[in-house]
């Protein structure tokens, strides 16, 4: 059965399944390069319009009527106090949640009702989450249209993100080990806190970063609750010279944020003003690209010593 | 109800435990039936049996391990002795019983800490602050386990960079370190090359005299080497149960003598 004829007949075969392998990987890289330049181009656009704002004074200054003048330092301020009080909340709300659906709730038919429901919150809108706030912060609770409003409402929409994330992170640790507590003669909270936990930190901390990184970016819900558009002084500091050197004051005082200082330039109609958006919004992609940078690091590097 | 009497009647030692007409249920399933056992106290018992008799299954009955699942249920007793005090009883606490009653996995499962916390943590849960008595009592049981010469300037390391055998050692100090009534091994080489099995089989007689000792085996020759006393089950029965010569010389079932001659299993 060795007849030239066969081998031949069988490499043509070859070649015209190898056609289609070659058709595959060309429309998957045209696919990724239109991803990727895309990205590229409004990266690039933006960096050479908004670079030769990137000055100490743009992120020292207020914002201004006249367009070389205005800066984002209210606006990198509210963000950063408002990410304060978004981890602040998100953090010991959603790990504890996560370690109770994980470690505690019997697995039952309510239990599953609320896991599917932590789910489905992730992909809720955020202007809801705005709506909501803005009735049960801002005037329910009478905290009005403050940095803890705005920082509660964006805790509330990364919340499904960090709780997943605990429960993924949790769900890794393997059940010998926990069975090794257990053998010990640890309780439930004995193996959670000394265990379960401590192994899962890097897995809840990457997830708490996206979340953050996620939220950075939000307008809708912030807008919705009533951030302002222009706004030139800072909240009290939080940190007072004289006793006792913290102050909460900030928490209660009205802010705006940096994705809201964009919106404000780029509706302007002087061409001065666009430049400084994309400035704002250079500084806003660096922010979460950094922050992603630290979520992959601490996944991939953390992680690294931890091998089940 | 039956008791089995020790066979080994050259050395007659006192009770640790009994297990009177044990029963247990994964849900609706019933994996044990009808056991009656005595361990003997610092004496080795092996448990045999092919895979899926249940042998597994009955040695955590022993540290309450069940009870961490929902849908089982147990019934009857193990008595523990001198106190009298069924372990079985929904009265007892299974976290007693398991400070009393410790266990040493199929695989090694130390945590990542360092090699000094995974020893001290039984002890920290314990309530043991003072830096000099954990101290201690970490190495007395890193010597027990015949690992402190191995370890001793590094115990801050990671217990993962550990060898495997190592790994299973620091666990049987682990559980050594409280000094429990009962240790429980359940196949404690199977995921160990023959030379780390070798070092463990040869751990598990050195503290035979300090503690009473119950472990399942797969490996028959395992179970010949270090025990005195030898159940063999099938399909969640006890069905033989008497000093290991004698069960692996002269046994009286038909059934455990084929599964000792290998002729299934």
């Amino acid at each position: 059965m060795n007849n030239p004829d066969n081998l031949n007949e069988i490499r043509a075969i070859i070649a015209h399944h190898k056609r289609w392998d070659l058709l595959a990987l060309t429309a998957g890289i045209i696919a990724l390069m239109i991803a990727v330049l895309t990205f590229i181009a409004l990266f690039g656009n933006m960096v050479i319009d908004g670079m030769p704002r990137l000055t100490w004074e743009f992120f020292t200054s207020f914002p201004s009527r006249k367009p070389e003048a205005a800066g984002i330092l209210s606006a990198w301020v509210g963000t950063t106090l408002i990410m304060l009080v978004t981890a602040a909340a998100a953090i010991p709300l959603g790990v504890a949640a996560g370690v109770y659906l994980e470690e505690y709730a019997p697995k039952n038919f309510i239990t599953e009702v609320i896991e599917i429901n932590v789910t489905n919150l992730a992909g809720v809108p955020s202007i809801i989450y705005g709506l909501l706030a803005l009735g049960l912060f801002v005037y329910q609770l009478g905290l009005g249209q403050s940095i803890l409003a705005a920082g509660l409402t964006l805790a509330l929409l990364i919340l499904p993100i960090v709780i997943v994330a605990t429960r993924e992170a949790i769900r890794s640790i393997p059940v010998t080990i926990r069975e090794g507590a257990y053998a010990l003669g640890a309780t439930k909270w004995q193996t959670v806190a000394d265990h379960v936990l401590p192994y899962s930190a890097a897995g809840i901390l990457t997830g708490v970063i996206i979340g953050l990184a996620r939220a950075i970016g939000e307008t809708a819900p912030i807008i919705t609750i009533g951030a302002l558009t222009f706004i030139a002084f800072l909240p009290a500091s939080p940190i007072q010279d004289q006793f006792p050197f913290l102050s909460f004051e900030w928490l209660l005082e009205p802010f705006t944020v940096m994705p809201i200082q964009m919106f404000n330039w780029v509706s302007r109609p002087q061409e001065a003003f666009q430049h400084n958006a994309a400035a704002a919004g250079l500084v806003l992609v660096v922010m979460t690209l950094l922050m992603n940078g630290l979520a992959i690091y601490l996944r991939y590097h953390l992680r690294k010593k931890i091998k089940w | 109800m039956q008791i089995f009497k020790p066979t080994n009647t050259a050395s007659p030692t006192a009770q640790k435990a009994a297990v009177k007409d044990l029963n247990f249920y994964y849900g609706a399933h019933q994996a044990l039936k009808n056991i009656n056992m005595v361990v003997h106290e610092k004496q080795v018992t092996a448990l045999i049996g092919p895979s899926g008799c249940g042998k597994s299954t009955f040695l955590r009955c022993f540290n309450r391990m069940h009870d961490l699942y929902p849908h089982n249920h147990y019934e009857g007793e193990i008595l523990l002795y001198p106190d009298n005090e069924n372990i079985l009883s929904s009265e007892v606490d299974p976290i007693e019983v398991r400070m009393r009653i410790s266990m040493v996995f199929q695989k090694p499962n130390p945590f990542p800490k360092s090699i000094f916390e995974n020893v001290a943590y039984g002890l920290r849960i314990r309530g043991v602050k003072r830096r000099s008595i954990l101290e201690e009592r970490v190495e007395n049981a890193l010597r027990n386990a015949a690992l402190w010469e191995e370890v001793k300037n590094r115990l801050g390391d990671l217990a993962f960079n550990l060898s495997g055998g190592q790994q299973q050692r620091l666990c049987i100090a682990r559980a050594l370190a409280t000094d429990p009534e009962i240790l429980l091994f359940d196949e404690p080489t199977s995921a160990l090359d023959p030379i780390a099995t070798a070092s463990i089989e040869e751990l598990i007689s050195d503290i035979r005299n300090k503690v009473t000792i119950l472990i399942v085996t797969h490996n028959m020759q395992q179970a010949a080497r270090v025990s005195d006393y030898t159940a063999y089950m099938y399909m969640g029965e006890l069905i033989e149960f008497g000093a290991t010569d004698k069960i692996f010389i002269k046994p009286k079932n038909k059934q455990t003598e084929d599964y000792i001659t290998g002729r299934f299993g």
